[in-house]
Order: structure tokens, then C-alpha cells, then sequence
């Protein structure tokens, strides 16, 4: 693919994900940070989100699988994870978080279930997309262009 | 024998005749004797007599008589010279004794009878001093019976407790043997029996008051003797009596006071009488004295003086127990307000957070359901919901705002932008329901406006957007004008002076338009809360009736002044509202709006080696904080936990970011530990900055309280930090990043 095709490509992706409603300005302001003293910087971060969350989403599994769940255990993480998702800024896991927090607090067992299950997919969405974004990236690199800095316009 | 002088006896039979007069001489020169003695004695045992030397010349008079009578017993017989001789020198002696004494007592007499007539005058002046006295003292006790008598009944302030004690004391005073009050009944047209001293009388006894009697006694302040058979005096049973006692009767005014229903009487009388009725005992004829008299009058005007002060005295109590009453319920209702208070303080603080976090569930809910595979019935289902809540939210949000504008928490957010571009972009957004009903706006810019203006942009497009959305709102037909000026001069409130001060002006807005209008008489309620006309056309339109009070607040905040103008019903409306703006010094355009303070000088936008310390236990968010200061050129330190920071942190860093996100005090202490660590040296310790993810008044407070020297919202991004470390570092504190 040219390399034209490649940038363009890579401009509709990214768009894609901010009109999905799945990354929003933050991400923006991490890929600002991004400059030659710190050309990884967003892919560093990510991974560590990435790691974090993997740890999170496991330990909240375990929690909810107790017995008898102990909701004060359960609710630092869900803290953790929508912090996580929010200083990246992935929007939709961290609407979902705000919504498994509210049934954490309800103490809802079963709907804190179900939507542990939906932060999880949701998870898996944005982490499925960036990896994406970080190989069309990786790939615009490796044919030696630059990434140009992703303009909202909107 | 010797020739003598002596008288030859012419009958010596006379012997018995002789006898006699020896006798007789014997005995009168034994009383002359005697009776010196006894005078001498007697004087000797009295104690005052003034003429002892007239007793001597007295008592030697006699002494000498009887001298001379007992020598004369000598001389009936012959007797010798001798004899002869003391018998003429004892008469001699006694001529001129006598004679002495005689022309003496001349003198001594008229003094001896003035002594007496003086006893006689002294005696009948004792006798008129002791009646004086015996009336003095009669008149003392009466003057301490009316002392008593006035002690007594001024010595309670209990109105039934005066009047009787006043008949009793009386009673006993003058020994009467009836005593009676009459009262004025309300209406004033009868006098009651109220009180009797000793029998008893019916209840509802009255005489009518206009008994020429009672007018009579009415009619002076003096006690008044009255006929024993007259109305008010035929108390007593008629027992046969033979001969009633004598009557009196007084008048007692009874003061002037604010609970006597005046207004009932057919007649006005300027003073209320009350009648006081004595009678002397019958079949003693005892008299009514002058002095019984003035004591019963001076009685009587003490009872009223008593009677006013026990019904003052009644007044104010009546009075403190009403304020009483009313302080109680005064207070009940405070404590209730006080209540009422905090329940809607409590309430607000709960609905700031509690109803968000639901509402943002909600939205975020909905709008995840917006992008899955989705029904068309279904689809409108998802975006009505979407809709509803969020407008929910906005209207949470408004009510929200009002009460922190009412609250005076909520402060203006200043920034650079440019107004000609805030007009448009307002009018766009009104301009698609505009078209729809056919409504043309025209905007009108003054040619002197300033573009670049230093205001809070978000609430003045609040303002401008509700005042044109209520134009549109309201019209069905016709246009709407916004025009937009610079004033300078004063305003129709005649107490606002607009007054410019070097680069502030005053923005002008009018919004005409052509709808229903006002009714002149509503437009005092328009700006008031959840208020709204009732006309049928408006209550289809919707809106919770807060949008102009919001907006009159904003303008208040911005010190300017807001109010509509109509000529009428069916004449449309101009609604115009003065705010102040700053002009601003830059010409070119700010980045983002809500830009929290204007960028003051770019001297400290170069942060390079600024060392500071970021302390957070999120590994993300701490990785993306180091980054943003990174990129801003500061040295950055990071710690994941209050400990390690304590640890690390030294003079050498400027400033710590502390992720405060979780609740609980414990996040603060580290705040306190670290003021404690640099109590030495105060000038070197770095500034705290929370970054925390909740906004309210209380977090706020509570990071004062700790001592942190500003509060920073997440996700914060590059030029919200770098305007933050620029004005930290220029002023060490910073309360406004929200």
C-alpha cells in the first residue's frame, strides 16, 4: 500500500474510533505529549494500561466469584480501572466502569456480573483497536513516513 | 398697896361672868397659839408657799394677841406693875404688828386671788388641751387606719383582693355596718352589686344609672350622704330596724384602659364610675363626722389609683405573655427555616453527586445502545431516551447552577474570546427552529464592538442563547432583531451607573421580536424562579421557568442589569440586558475556550528542570501525568504511594501532584506530614496540588483546610497544566484550575 494510502488510511481509522465514541480528547492530549524526547510515549502508555487492566479486570473475576462478594474490595479496582481508561481516554470503558460502579454500590451482585462482563468487552474493543492503530502506525514507520499528528476538526 | 389703874369691879357678884371671860380668854390665846403652830407646820410640810415672812409678820400678830389675851387673864385680878407694864408692851407690840399686817395684806391679797384665777385659767386650758387631744388622737388613728388601708389594698395588685379589702379595712375603721361596691356593667347603662362586706347579696343585682341619686354622687368627688331608702342603699333585709343608719356614698373613678369595649355604649361618658356605698350602723345614732368623711373620699381615690395600676399591671402581663408565645414560635419557626436549610443544603450536595453518577450512567448507558444492533422501533426508543436524559441532566445541571449562584459559590470563568464569533455561533444554533417557523432573525453588530472581549464565555452564550430562545419561543409570526452595542452612559435602573473603568465596557444586547408580549403587569414575575405566564400559548412550550432567572443571575455576576420592555399582549417583547466585559490586549485568538485564567505573561511557560514529585497509585494515570510535565520541560520524580513521597519529597522540588481520588481523610494527611516536615524551613517547601476528579465547594474546602495550595481537575490537559504551573509559580497559589 502507498504510503499516502497507508497515512490516510490510518487518519480514517483513528477518526473511526473517535466518532465510535471509543477514544476521546485525552487520547488526543497523550498523542501531543508524543515528541522526540518521547517518541513512545503513547505506546507506553497503553501497554502499561493494558497490563494494568488485564491484572484489574482478573482480580474482579475472582472478587465477584466469591461467595460472599465483598463489595469493598470490589470497588478500588473499578476506581482503578475507570482512573486507568479515563487518563487514557477510553470513553466507553469508562462509562461502563461508572455504571458497574453504581450497581457495585447497589450491591447488585447479579447486574455487577453482567456488567463486568460488558467492561470487558468493551475493554477488549478498545485494546483490539489500538493494538490496530499501533501496527498501521508501526507499518507507516517502517516504510519510512512520519505520523502526522491527528487533526479532530471537529 | 399702889394706886392701879385697874377697873375697880363694879359687882363682885359677877364672879360667873368673870369666869366666863377668863375662860374664854384662856381658850382664844390657846388658839391664838395654836394657830401659828399649825400654820408653821402645815407650811413646813408644803412644799411651795411663797410669803413665809408674811406668815412670820402673821404668826407673830397672833402670837402677840395671844399674848395679850393671856395677860389680860392677870389682870382681872389685882396685879402688880410688872404685869401692867408686859401687858402694855405686849399691846403695843401688837398694834403695830397688827397695824403692819393690815396695811401688808393690802398688798398680798390681790396677789393671793390672781394666784387663783391664774389656777382657775390653767386649769380650764388643761381641760381644752385634753379635748384637743382626745380629737388628735382620734384623727392620728383615723389617718392610720386610712395608712393601713391604703398599705393594704396598694400592697396587692390583684383586682378582686383591692376592692374587698378595701370594704373590709373600711368596715373596720368607721365600725359600718354595711359596706357595698357597684360596678359599671360592659355596657355601661346598669351598675352591678360586685362586692358586700358582710350579707349576701344576688347575683345579678342592678340598679339602672341614671338614677338622679347616682348622678348626684356621680357629679362630685366628695362623699355624698344619701337617703338609707334609695336603691343603691336597700341592701339590708328590712328587719324592722326603727331607725336606719346613716348613708354615704362616693364615687370611685375607674381609669381610663384599652381593653373596655368603648365602642359598645350608646353614649360616650369620658369617665367610668364605680359606686362605694357605707352605712353607719342602725339605731346608734352615730353621726357622719367631717373627718370620716375626708377618709372615705381619700379612700376611695386610692382604690381607683390601686384599681389602675392592678389593671396596668394586668396589661403587661397579658403583653410578655403574648411575646412569650410569639418568641416560642418565632423560634420554632427558625429552627424549623434552620431545618429546612439544611435538609435542601444536605439534599443539593447529594443530588450533586448521587444524581450524576446515575445520569452519566444513564447517557453512557444509551449511548453504548445507540451503537449495537438496533430495531428502527427500537433505535427511536434508544434516541428518545437519550433525549429525555439529557435533558434531564441539563435541567439537574441549571438547578444545580442556581443554587450555587444563590449559594454565591458559583464564579465567573474568565477567558479571551472573541464576541462577534459567539453571536454567530449562537444565532446558528437558534437559526434551524427559526426557519422552521419562518421567523427571520437579524443580527446587528455595532461597528465599535470590540471582537476580542475577556469575559465568561459559556454563561454569556447561556444568557444570549435563553433570551433568543425565549424570542423564538414566543413568536408564531413576524422577525426577531438582536442587535448588540457598546453602551457607556447610565441605564434605565436609575440606582445603576454604568461607569467605565479603564479596559472594561459595558456590552448592550436587545432582542426584539414580534410574538405574543407581555402583559406590563407580569413582567416583575418573569425573572422570578419556576414562574410562569399562564397564557395557554406558553404552557405548551415547555422549559422548567428557570432559564431567566439563571440568566438575570449571570448578568447580576457580571454586574450589569437585565429587563424586558413590552407595549403589551399581541405587542411583542424586547428583552435587553447591559454586562461587563474586559477589552482584551491581545488581538490574536485563544485556543480552546474555558481557558480558566488569561494567559498573563509568557515568562514562566518555560519550565525547564523545574524539579517536581507526582504521587499517584493509578500506574496509568501516573505514567500520564509524568508525561505532560515532561513534555512541559520539568524534571519529574513519580511515587505510588503517600510513604514513598514522604520519603523522596525535599526542597529541591517546587512542586507535588497528589492524586487525591479516593474519599476519606487519609489522602489529606500526606498534605500535613509534609508541612510538618518543612516547618523549618517554610520558604522551602514545594506546593501541593491535588488533582482529583471531583469539583464541588467541599473538596475545594477541604484541600484548603489541609493546606494544599491548589486543586486541579483530571484529566487535565497540557494547557490547563502549563497555565497552572505558570500562575503557581507566579502567585503560590491557585484555587481557579476547576
Amino acid at each position: 500500500m502507498g504510503l499516502v494510502k497507508m497515512q490516510k488510511s490510518l487518519q480514517d481509522y483513528t477518526k473511526s474510533l473517535f466518532l465510535e465514541g471509543i477514544l476521546d480528547s485525552q487520547f488526543l492530549q497523550l498523542q501531543q505529549l508524543q515528541d522526540e524526547s518521547n517518541p513512545d510515549f503513547v505506546s507506553q502508555v497503553v501497554t502499561l494500561f493494558f497490563q494494568d487492566s488485564d491484572r484489574i479486570l482478573n482480580d474482579l473475576s475472582l472478587s465477584l466469584d466469591q461467595q460472599v462478594v465483598d463489595f469493598k474490595k470490589v470497588d478500588p479496582h473499578v476506581h482503578q480501572l475507570k482512573g486507568s481508561s479515563s487518563s487514557i481516554g477510553a470513553q466507553r470503558v469508562k462509562n461502563a466502569c461508572v455504571v458497574f460502579r453504581n450497581f457495585c454500590e447497589q450491591q447488585n451482585i447479579e447486574a455487577c456480573h453482567r456488567w463486568l462482563q460488558q467492561v470487558k468487552q468493551e475493554y477488549y474493543l478498545v485494546k483490539n483497536r489500538l493494538e490496530t492503530l499501533f501496527k498501521l502506525e508501526q507499518q507507516i514507520v517502517a516504510s519510512g513516513g512520519m505520523i502526522v499528528a491527528f487533526e479532530p476538526g471537529f | 398697896m399702889e394706886v392701879c389703874n385697874c377697873i375697880e369691879p363694879q359687882w363682885p357678884a359677877d364672879e360667873l361672868l368673870m369666869k366666863y371671860q377668863y375662860i374664854s380668854d384662856f381658850f382664844i390665846a390657846v388658839a391664838y397659839f395654836s394657830i401659828p403652830l399649825e400654820l408653821i407646820y402645815f407650811v413646813k410640810k408644803s412644799a411651795v408657799f411663797p410669803y413665809r415672812w408674811v406668815l412670820v409678820q402673821f404668826g407673830a400678830f397672833i402670837v402677840l394677841c395671844g399674848a395679850t389675851h393671856l395677860i389680860n387673864l392677870w389682870t382681872f385680878t389685882t396685879h402688880s406693875r410688872t404685869v401692867a407694864l408686859v401687858m402694855t408692851t405686849a399691846k403695843v407690840l401688837t398694834a403695830v404688828v397688827s397695824c403692819a399686817t393690815a396695811l401688808m395684806l393690802v398688798h398680798i391679797i390681790p396677789d393671793l386671788l390672781s394666784v387663783k384665777t391664774r389656777e382657775m385659767f390653767l386649769k380650764n386650758k388643761a381641760a381644752e388641751l385634753d379635748r384637743e387631744m382626745g380629737l388628735i388622737r382620734t384623727q392620728e388613728e383615723t389617718g392610720r387606719h386610712v395608712r393601713m388601708l391604703t398599705h393594704e389594698i396598694r400592697s396587692t395588685l390583684d383586682r378582686h383582693t383591692i376592692l374587698k379589702t378595701t370594704l373590709v379595712e373600711l368596715g373596720r375603721t368607721l365600725a359600718l355596718e354595711e359596706c357595698a361596691l357597684w360596678m359599671p356593667t360592659r355596657t355601661g347603662l346598669e351598675l352591678q352589686l360586685s362586692y358586700t362586706l358582710r350579707h349576701q347579696h344576688p347575683v345579678e343585682y342592678t340598679v339602672p344609672i341614671q338614677l338622679p341619686v347616682i348622678n348626684q354622687v356621680f357629679g362630685t368627688s366628695r362623699a355624698v350622704k344619701i337617703s338609707p331608702n334609695s336603691p343603691v342603699a336597700r341592701l339590708r333585709p328590712v328587719s324592722g330596724k326603727y331607725m336606719l343608719g346613716e348613708v354615704v356614698a362616693v364615687r370611685v373613678p375607674l381609669l381610663h384602659l384599652s381593653n373596655f369595649q368603648i365602642n359598645d355604649w350608646p353614649e360616650l361618658t369620658t369617665k367610668r364610675y364605680a359606686l362605694m356605698v357605707l352605712m353607719l350602723p342602725s339605731d346608734s345614732a352615730r353621726q357622719w363626722h367631717v373627718h370620716e368623711l375626708e377618709l372615705v373620699e381619700v379612700v376611695a381615690d386610692q382604690v381607683a389609683v390601686a384599681l389602675s395600676h392592678a389593671a396596668i399591671l394586668e396589661e403587661s402581663m397579658r403583653a410578655r405573655d403574648l411575646l412569650m408565645e410569639q418568641n416560642v414560635a418565632l423560634d420554632l419557626a427558625r429552627r424549623e427555616a434552620e431545618t429546612a436549610i439544611r435538609a435542601r443544603n444536605d439534599f443539593l450536595a447529594v443530588m450533586n453527586h448521587e444524581m450524576r453518577t446515575p445520569m452519566h450512567a444513564i447517557i453512557a448507558l444509551s449511548s453504548l445502545l445507540q451503537e449495537t444492533e438496533l430495531t428502527p422501533e427500537q433505535r427511536l426508543m434508544v434516541e428518545t431516551i437519550l433525549k429525555s436524559s439529557n435533558l434531564l441532566a441539563t435541567l439537574m445541571n441549571d438547578v444545580l447552577d442556581l443554587s450555587r449562584l444563590e449559594d454565591g459559590s458559583l464564579q465567573l470563568e474568565l477567558g479571551t474570546f472573541n464576541l462577534h464569533t459567539l453571536f454567530r455561533e449562537v444565532l446558528n444554533l437558534i437559526k434551524p427552529i427559526a426557519v422552521v417557523k419562518k421567523l427571520p432573525i437579524t443580527l446587528n453588530l455595532a461597528p465599535d464592538l470590540p471582537e476580542f472581549v475577556v469575559g465568561d464565555e459559556k454563561r454569556l452564550t447561556q444568557i444570549i442563547l435563553n433570551i433568543v430562545g425565549n424570542a423564538v419561543k414566543f413568536s408564531k409570526q413576524g422577525s426577531i432583531y438582536v442587535t448588540a452595542l457598546v453602551t457607556k452612559s447610565g441605564t434605565r435602573a436609575p440606582d445603576f451607573f454604568v461607569v467605565p473603568t479603564g479596559s472594561h465596557f459595558y456590552l448592550r444586547v436587545k432582542v426584539k421580536d414580534s410574538g405574543a408580549g407581555i402583559n406590563p403587569q407580569d413582567i416583575p414575575k418573569l425573572f422570578t424562579k419556576f414562574a410562569q405566564t399562564q397564557s395557554l400559548a406558553t404552557r405548551s412550550s415547555g422549559g422548567s421557568g428557570l432559564g431567566l432567572a439563571i440568566s438575570k443571575r449571570f448578568v447580576n455576576l457580571m454586574e450589569g442589569n437585565i429587563w424586558i420592555e413590552s407595549d403589551g399582549l399581541g405587542k411583542g417583547c424586547m428583552a435587553i440586558f447591559d454586562v461587563k466585559l474586559g477589552i482584551s490586549e491581545q488581538s490574536n485568538e485563544s485556543k480552546q475556550s474555558g481557558i480558566p485564567k488569561v494567559p498573563a505573561n509568557p515568562q514562566h511557560a518555560n519550565f525547564t528542570g523545574l524539579k517536581v514529585l507526582v504521587m499517584d497509585e493509578n500506574g496509568v494515570s501516573r505514567m500520564v501525568t509524568k508525561g505532560l510535565l515532561v513534555h512541559l520541560g520539568c524534571e519529574v520524580t513519580t511515587v505510588s504511594s503517600s510513604e514513598e513521597c514522604l520519603q523522596v519529597v525535599s526542597h529541591e522540588h517546587k512542586v507535588v501532584f497528589m492524586d487525591i481520588c479516593l474519599p476519606g481523610v487519609e489522602n489529606y494527611q500526606i498534605s500535613l506530614r509534609i508541612h510538618e516536615k518543612f516547618t523549618k524551613q517554610r520558604h522551602q517547601r514545594p506546593l501541593l496540588v491535588a488533582l482529583t476528579g471531583n469539583t464541588d465547594k467541599s473538596t475545594k474546602d477541604k484541600c484548603m483546610s489541609f493546606g494544599l495550595d491548589g486543586v486541579l481537575l483530571k484529566p487535565v490537559s497540557l494547557d490547563n497544566m502549563r497555565d497552572v504551573l505558570s500562575d503557581l509559580l507566579e502567585h503560590r497559589v491557585l484555587y481557579e484550575a476547576m
